[in-house]
This record gives C-alpha cells, sequence and structure tokens, in this order.
C-alpha cells in the first residue's frame, strides 16, 4: 500500500540538497560562503550604506581535520554591517525555510529565507552543530541566538538566547555555523567569487581570512551607491498558479476588481476592467433589474464626472428608463454599448464600476480551476501595462567602469547600460563592459564575467546565453584577435533573472534577454573597434618612423663616405618631416 | 702585343669606378644636404623593360627607369642597402680586396645591415651594377663558382703583393684557375690564336694531355658548365683585346647549346651590363646532326629536354641559320650525345678527326 505523507519545505530540501547546489563537499562550502555573503551585500544595499563583509573560514576548533582531499568540517563566520534584523524575526529567519518570502518583488541578490537557510540547514545536517547568530538594528542592545533547524516540522529551535548592551552603536548580523566542505578544492572559485564579487560591488569592502590565515582584501574603490531599488508588485505576465493563491491567501481585497488593483504591478481601474471583462471575472448588473434609484444613481454618476458627462452627457433620465423597459440586452454592458456605439468599452465599463453596477467575487471564493483561468487569462491579455524599471537596481555606467578598473587595471574600457526591457512580464536591464589589456590574461578565447543582479555566476560558463552570444559574434569585424587580452562583462539585473536551474548558475536563452545582451556587447564591441584601430595605426605610425630614424642616418653616413666628405649630413629635419606629415 | 694599351685600360677602370661610386655618394649627399630625401633614377629591370637588341646581339634594358627614394617607406631599407654596397665595393676596389656574394652577405652584418638572406644581398648588388653601370666583378666581388683555363698566354698580375709578376698559363698541367687575379691581369705575351671553351672537365683535361693548345695553338678554358660571369667577361677580353676567334665546345643537348649561347648573346638576367657577351664566338659542336654523321653512341631525348628546346625555338637569341637547324634536328632525331661520345673510336679521335673538321668547318 503506497502511502502519503506530506513533509515540511525544509525537509524537503535536506532530502533534495542537490538541486539547491550543495552536490559535493567542494561546492558545498563555495555556495554556503556566496549565500552569506550575498545576503550580507543585500541587506547593506537595503540601507543604503556601503558594505563591509568579513568573512572568516577555520578549520574546526584550530585543529586540522581536513584529510587529503581537505575534505573535513570548517567553521564559517560572515560578519556585515547591514540593516541588522529585529529579536523576533532572528529565529525564523535563520531556522525555518522559506521565512519571510515577500509577495512583493524588487531586485536583490537572493531571496533572503533560502539560500542562506539552506547553507545553514546544510550545515547542521553534515555537523549537528547550531549556528549562532548575533545582530542588532543599531538600537541598544545586541541579541545573540543559538539555533537548530527542526527539519521536519520546519521550525527553529531556541537552544539559547542572550542579550548583551550595544555600547558602540553596533549595527550588522553576525552568522557562525559549522559545515563539512572541501575548501582546497573550492578555493579557487571562492577567490574568484570574492574578485569578481569585488568587481560588480566596486563601492564593497571585502575582506576574507582562508584556513590558512591568509587574509584577502578587495577594498572599495568608490562609496557611491547604486540608487536602491523600489519595491514593486507582481506583473500579471509573471505571476503563476502558486503566487496567484498566495495573494489570495493574503488579501484583504473583497472584490476581483480591487484585487487587481491592489496586488499587481501597473494595473489601475481602466486596466482591472477591461482584463477582467476579457477574462469573464466581472459581470453587470441586467437591465431589468434596474430599479429607478439605480437609474438616478447613475445619472449622477454621468454628472459628477466631466469625462461621463462629455461621452453620456446626450441622454435624459426618462429616455434611459424607457429605453431599460424595452431592451432585451441581457447586461448593462451590452445594453450600453448598442446605445453609445462610438463609447469605448472601458468608459462604459468604469461608469458602470463608478456607479456600482459591476460585480465580481471575492477572491477568498474563487475554485481552483477559476484560478488557474484567471492565470491562464493573464497571460493571454495583451494590454498590461510593461513593467516599469524602477524596482531595479542596475549598477550604472560609473560604477562598473570603477569595478572593472579597481579589479582588472585594464588599458582600455567601454561600458553600456541598455534601456530596461521586459521578459514574461518580468523587468530587466543589461548592463555590459569590454576591456582590454592590463591584468586580464591573453587567451585564445575572451574572459567573460557573468554577473546576474550582482552576483558572479561562476559555473556552466558553456551554457550561458551570454557566451552563447559572445560565440556567435564574428569578432574579426571588430578587429578582436585570437589570443588578445580581452575580457567582456555582462550584468543581468531582473526581479526574476532566468536561471535555468535552481543553483544560480547560468541564464536561459530568453530571446527578448539574449537580443539584449547581443545589442550591448556589440556596442561596447564597436568601441572598443575604435581604440583597437587607433592603436594599430599608432603602432604601425612608429614602425614607420622607426624604418625612418633607423636607415636615414645610415644612408647619410655611408654616402658621406662614399662622396669622400668628413661631415655627415643632418638628417633631423628629414627624420622630423616624416613624422609632421603624419600628424597632419 | 698591344701590352700598354690593355695595362691602361685595367688601371683606367679602377679609377673611373672609384670615381663613379665617389659621384654617386656625392649626389646622395647633395640631396641630404639640401634637406631633400636622397633619391637616385636606375634603368627598370623588370621583366617588360628587357628586350634583344640584335644590333648589339644581347639583350638589353629599355626606356623604362624607376627612381628610388629614401623618402618611400618601402624603398628605404634597399635603398640604404645599395648606398651601403656602394661603400663597400669601393673600399673594396680602393684597398684592392675581393670578395665574394656570400662575403657580402656577412659583411653586411658587421655595418648593422642586415639582409633576409642570400637573395636579397644578391639583389641589391644588381641593383648597383643597374645604377652604376659596372659589373660587380668590377667592384671585386667574385662568385663562387670557378672556371679553368690553359695555354700559351703570358698575363701580368695587378693583384696586390703579384703587381708586376708574370704567369705563362701553360705552367700548371690542371689549368689555372680563373680567380680575381687571373681576370684583374693584363695580358703580356699571347702565343695562341684561337680560344677553346669546352664545357666539361674531362674533356679539358684530355685536350691538354692531347696537346691541342700546341697542335691548334689554342687557349683553353674550362666553362664548367655553365660560364660564369667573370669567365664571360675574360672571354670577351680574350676576343676584344687580343681579336682572337673563340670556339665554344658542348655536349650536344639543349643544355649544352645554351652554355654556347649565353657565352654568345648573354643572359636576360644580365640585361643591365655590357662586357659580358662575345658575339663572334662561334658554337662548334656537338651539333644535333653530328650526332647523325659521326654515328655518334646516344641517348634519346627526356621530355624535359624537349620542353627546353621549344623554349628556345621561341628564343629570340636563336635567330641563326644554325641555331634553327640544329634545333629542328633535336627534334627530329629525339637523341643527344656527350662530347665524350667520341671516345667509342678511341681517346683520341675527338683531337685528331673531329676537332680539325670543326675548326676548318669554322673557319670557312
Amino acid at each position: 500500500m503506497v502511502t502519503f505523507q506530506e513533509i515540511s519545505p525544509a525537509d524537503f530540501f535536506y532530502r533534495n540538497r542537490d538541486i539547491a547546489g550543495f552536490t559535493n563537499p567542494s561546492r558545498a562550502i563555495f555556495v554556503s560562503v556566496r549565500e552569506l555573503v550575498e545576503n550580507s551585500l543585500d541587506s547593506a544595499d537595503q540601507m543604503n550604506v556601503p558594505p563591509e563583509v568579513y568573512v572568516r573560514l577555520t578549520e574546526e576548533d584550530g585543529v586540522t581535520t581536513a584529510t587529503e582531499s581537505g575534505n573535513g568540517v570548517y567553521k564559517l563566520m560572515v560578519m556585515d554591517n547591514g540593516s541588522g534584523i529585529a529579536a523576533r524575526h532572528i529565529p525564523s529567519a535563520f531556522g525555518q525555510v522559506l521565512f519571510g518570502s515577500n509577495y512583493k518583488l524588487k531586485q536583490a541578490r537572493g531571496t533572503f529565507g533560502l539560500g542562506g537557510t539552506m547553507a545553514i540547514l546544510y550545515g547542521q545536517i553534515t555537523t549537528h552543530k547550531p549556528v549562532l547568530i548575533r545582530s542588532s538594528t543599531g538600537g541598544s542592545k545586541i541579541y545573540e541566538f543559538k539555533l537548530m533547524i527542526d527539519i521536519q516540522r520546519n521550525r527553529p529551535l531556541i537552544l539559547d538566547r542572550k542579550t548583551r548592551r550595544n555600547k558602540e552603536n553596533w549595527r550588522g548580523t553576525i552568522v557562525e555555523y559549522s559545515l563539512e566542505g572541501d575548501y582546497y578544492r573550492a578555493m579557487s572559485k571562492i577567490l574568484e567569487y570574492m574578485k569578481q564579487t569585488a568587481l560588480v560591488t566596486p563601492y564593497a569592502d571585502i575582506r576574507f581570512v582562508d584556513p590558512k590565515g591568509r587574509l584577502y582584501m578587495f577594498t572599495k574603490a568608490t562609496s557611491k551607491m547604486p540608487p536602491p531599488p523600489e519595491e514593486t508588485l507582481a506583473h500579471p505576465y509573471g505571476v503563476d498558479v502558486e503566487t496567484l493563491h498566495r495573494l489570495i491567501g493574503i488579501t484583504t481585497s473583497r472584490n476581483m476588481l480591487d484585487f487587481m488593483r491592489k496586488h499587481f504591478h501597473r494595473v489601475g481601474q481602466g486596466t482591472s476592467l477591461s482584463f477582467l471583462d476579457f477574462a469573464g471575472f466581472i459581470r453587470t448588473s441586467s437591465p431589468q433589474s434596474m430599479k429607478p434609484e439605480d437609474i438616478a444613481k447613475l445619472m449622477e454618476t454621468v454628472k459628477k464626472s466631466k469625462k461621463f458627462r462629455q461621452y453620456f452627457g446626450k441622454i435624459s433620465e426618462e429616455k434611459l428608463k424607457a429605453a431599460l423597459k424595452k431592451t432585451k440586452h441581457p447586461n448593462m454592458l451590452e445594453f450600453m454599448q448598442s446605445h453609445f456605439p462610438e463609447v469605448d468599452k472601458v468608459v462604459i465599463l468604469r461608469l458602470l464600476a463608478a456607479a456600482g453596477f459591476v460585480r465580481s467575487k471575492n477572491p477568498k471564493k474563487l475554485k481552483p480551476s477559476e484560478i488557474v483561468k484567471l492565470v491562464r487569462m493573464m497571460k493571454k491579455f495583451p494590454d498590461f501595462l510593461p513593467p516599469d524599471a524602477g524596482c531595479l537596481s542596475p549598477l550604472g555606467e560609473d560604477l562598473l567602469r570603477a569595478g572593472i578598473l579597481k579589479e582588472l587595471k585594464p588599458e582600455f574600457i567601454a561600458v553600456s547600460q541598455r534601456k530596461p526591457s521586459t521578459y514574461s512580464g518580468h523587468p530587466f536591464i543589461v548592463e555590459t563592459a569590454i576591456a582590454y589589456g592590463g591584468d586580464i590574461p591573453k587567451k585564445d578565447d575572451i574572459v567573460v564575467y557573468r554577473f546576474a543582479n550582482k552576483i558572479p555566476l561562476l559555473y556552466d560558463e558553456a551554457s550561458d546565453v551570454s557566451v552563447r552570444v559572445i560565440k556567435s559574434i564574428n569578432w574579426r569585424r571588430y578587429k578582436v584577435a585570437p589570443g588578445m587580452p580581452l575580457a567582456i562583462l555582462v550584468h543581468l539585473c531582473s526581479t526574476k533573472v532566468p536561471y535555468k536551474t535552481v543553483g544560480k548558475e547560468f541564464i536561459a536563452d530568453r530571446p527578448e534577454v539574449k537580443s539584449e545582451i547581443l545589442n550591448g556587447i556589440r556596442e561596447v564591441a564597436r568601441r572598443l573597434q575604435i581604440f583597437l584601430t587607433k592603436r594599430e595605426h599608432v603602432a604601425k605610425e612608429k614602425k614607420r618612423l622607426s624604418v625612418f630614424s633607423k636607415y636615414l642616418p645610415k644612408i647619410a653616413r655611408f654616402s658621406t663616405d662614399l662622396a669622400g666628405k668628413t661631415e655627415t649630413p643632418d638628417v633631423e629635419l628629414l627624420l622630423k618631416s616624416v613624422r609632421k606629415y603624419e600628424e597632419e | 702585343m698591344k701590352k700598354s694599351e690593355s695595362e691602361i685600360s685595367v688601371k683606367k677602370k679602377s679609377t673611373k669606378i672609384l670615381a663613379d661610386l665617389r659621384g654617386f655618394g656625392g649626389n646622395l649627399y647633395g640631396q641630404m644636404e639640401k634637406g631633400k630625401f636622397p633619391w637616385v633614377e636606375m634603368p627598370s629591370r623588370s621583366t617588360e623593360n628587357i628586350y634583344y637588341n640584335p644590333d648589339v646581339r644581347q639583350y638589353v634594358l629599355g626606356e623604362k627607369s624607376v627612381r628610388r627614394t629614401a623618402r618611400n617607406i618601402r624603398h628605404i631599407k634597399p635603398f640604404t642597402q645599395m648606398v651601403w654596397a656602394g661603400y663597400f665595393a669601393s673600399e673594396l676596389v680602393k684597398n684592392r680586396k675581393t670578395s665574394t656574394l656570400r662575403d657580402v652577405y656577412y659583411s653586411a652584418q658587421a655595418y648593422e645591415m642586415t639582409f633576409k638572406d642570400q637573395p636579397e644581398s644578391n639583389n641589391i648588388i644588381t641593383d648597383l651594377e643597374t645604377a652604376t653601370g659596372f659589373a660587380r666583378e668590377d667592384f671585386n666581388v667574385f662568385p663562387e663558382e670557378r672556371s679553368a683555363i690553359f695555354g700559351d698566354l703570358t698575363i701580368e698580375y695587378t693583384v696586390p703583393g703579384y703587381e708586376g709578376k708574370q704567369l705563362n698559363l701553360t705552367s700548371h698541367p690542371d689549368g689555372v684557375m680563373i680567380g680575381p687575379s687571373v681576370v684583374s691581369a693584363e695580358f703580356a705575351k699571347a702565343g695562341c690564336d684561337k680560344v677553346i671553351a669546352i664545357e666539361k672537365g674531362g674533356l679539358f683535361t684530355r685536350f691538354i694531355e692531347e696537346r691541342v693548345h700546341e697542335k691548334y695553338n689554342a687557349l683553353l678554358i674550362l666553362t664548367a658548365g655553365q660560364a660564369p660571369r667573370a669567365t664571360r667577361h675574360f672571354l670577351n677580353r680574350l676576343n676584344r683585346e687580343l681579336e682572337l676567334p673563340v670556339f665554344i665546345f658542348t655536349d650536344g643537348d639543349p643544355w649544352g647549346m645554351h652554355i654556347a649561347m649565353v657565352i654568345i648573346s648573354g643572359s636576360a638576367n644580365a640585361a643591365h651590363l655590357r662586357g659580358l657577351t662575345t658575339p663572334d664566338a662561334k658554337w662548334s659542336g656537338v651539333y644535333a646532326t653530328d650526332i647523325v654523321d659521326y654515328k655518334l653512341p646516344s641517348d634519346p631525348l627526356t621530355d624535359v629536354d624537349i620542353k627546353r628546346l621549344h623554349e628556345l625555338e621561341k628564343d629570340p637569341r636563336y635567330t641563326g641559320d644554325l641555331w634553327k637547324r640544329e634545333i629542328k634536328t633535336f627534334l627530329k632525331i629525339k637523341k643527344k650525345a656527350e662530347q665524350e661520345a667520341f671516345s667509342r673510336y678511341g681517346l683520341t679521335y675527338i683531337v685528331d678527326e673531329y676537332l680539325p673538321t670543326k675548326l676548318n668547318e669554322m673557319a670557312d
């Protein structure tokens, strides 16, 4: 007999930790560091202060437990100067999977409550040790919790709780826990991750002490920060059944019209009306049910608004009454449309809604089949406004340039920020940069730095859309030859990055995203081409001049000897004339 | 004997060479002094500017000329190399030293004048020849390959350390190598009345052994295949200064025929030079008709031989009746024979029978 058993989200992740990136000890330690650093950076970003993140990785209890392969138990400590977490939220934030899921959207590196908690959960299941959290929101106290996760019930278990005085008004969070991992295998990826994070977050100070006690410092190059993202509602095109279900769960709206307006991005009364009409989720009163006071109310609504008067002003109460009595139309919408064929449907709906003759269901009473239909209709409706990019926080060309100059010290750099665009209702912005020379290694292939919401993507490069786009470009057209020290950076910001897998590794081929990346790269490549052409020209000229300055003095010397003269003619003027000629 | 005249000619020549080279340098010097980029103008050596001139019976350069200027980035390196070559040549002539093309290639490196390879340096020497009108032998630059001479001619050396010393060219039974010192020597006394040039060393030795030089009063010259330029120049001098008729004996094949032709009419490569040809020299065998007449042992012509014959048919130098007849005969009989083929009639047959017959024919 088959038994079905409900499992908690924590249990689910416990059983499926592979999909979150904790595949092996080396990946696990990398992902753990990454998740916690991202949370710290996000937290400081939200406070609009330049992040200071301190990461320390030590072999447990100072004793080398690592075997030959480096596989062992490590203690990971991450400290930041971010917002801090209010004491009452600390246990859930770190001891409960999927806590704090926000129904509002804005661009952030991670979704707090998932990645970080997963890392802690991984630590617990490999070492069975609690996590130590210290945090303060800058008030008079620092709270310290020792927690474990009750995996089956997805609940935090508070083992210990202390309160200290916050004498120095410290604000931030410290997370410290033990985990099994293989640092020495992950080392190059972790360092690369730090370097690229420093590149894309040039306003952050990141310090990292590795298990050998080596300190890596990534110092900020600027204190300027990108404007913080605004919170935004979900766009109807990007909503799935699960999200809709949750929205219905939390909403206070009593009808669909209100529900749409309140929970969706760029949906107002008009859009809401025409969508719900399109989707069949509203109905208007029947003409036969219109009582005299209803008719009076309708007339009054027309009179009150200048706009309605303009459209419906010619009608009188008497005429309306007479017409309503005779009509066969089943509802007020059709009735009004037949009498005002020149007026837009949305305007009629607005009038009927304003007068209170539009009815819709209480969203909480929608049947599952209706929820599915609503989502399907949202995807079909053509007239939703495109999402606004205010919820995105691109780095901006100046910061991008500063970051690249700091980490790669290139000879040439071009950066570009594309205009906001959307895919499936998710706004996104692509930023691209190309850099030449400096610390960039000379390779046959162009070095590609990929970022999504300021996170460096280090794995599965070949599958990434940016790499595919770069490979598809005919680089010879841009004067790029193999073996040039060239790096391309692609940064995708979005409220929803189209990752192909749960572990944030690479970006899928969305046509809209792909075309923005292509155009962005082309733009910087064109500027590179101008640089390379100029460089080539200068090099040619240098070579040309060197030919003249090598041979002219020799001609002078040999002809002097041949002619039997003693004084060699001066060729400086001739050399100067060659140079001058070129400058013109 | 026109001893005094020829002595003057050799000394005069080196003086003239030095003066011309000085003028060449002086011209460039003057241009630079005036603040101009130095340049020279010289006849173009491109194939479309090479013509066969039937009057002088050799290839000559046409009217086209090229201007080499130091202003041009593509010209400046060869231009400098040519000026250096001029300087180097004047040093050789002044100090009466000799050199070879290979030597020139290495000497350049002492002046930080690197040549990419030997052909590049050879080409620059040819440029200098074209620009100045002198042959490289005049600048004491000699080729590696050497031919030999034997016979009753007394020469007087002009090379340092041997000035005034005389040598009779019968003094060594292997013959005397035609090197720089022989080429630059004056003719002191001649006891011969003709020159016989021979393609192959074997026959040259046979002729000496059989005392051809005495029997026919001849000066024997071994060309050792295609005659080096120095040897061609020497033949020209013997013919011009001593008025000795020149007879050329080669193998009976298109290649032997062409050895004779280059001595007579020169090559396209040397179109810019005079004094390398001996238009009155006579090819004296082995003819294709000799193969038939003397029933010589022969080999069939190869495809390459036949191809070469067709080329020669179209060559403007091959206009005389003799040439036309022999080419036609070769193509008809499709056979070739070496000079040594006469040995089937005994070792002395060629000297005792063939040679007198031929010389008689030629004298007619």
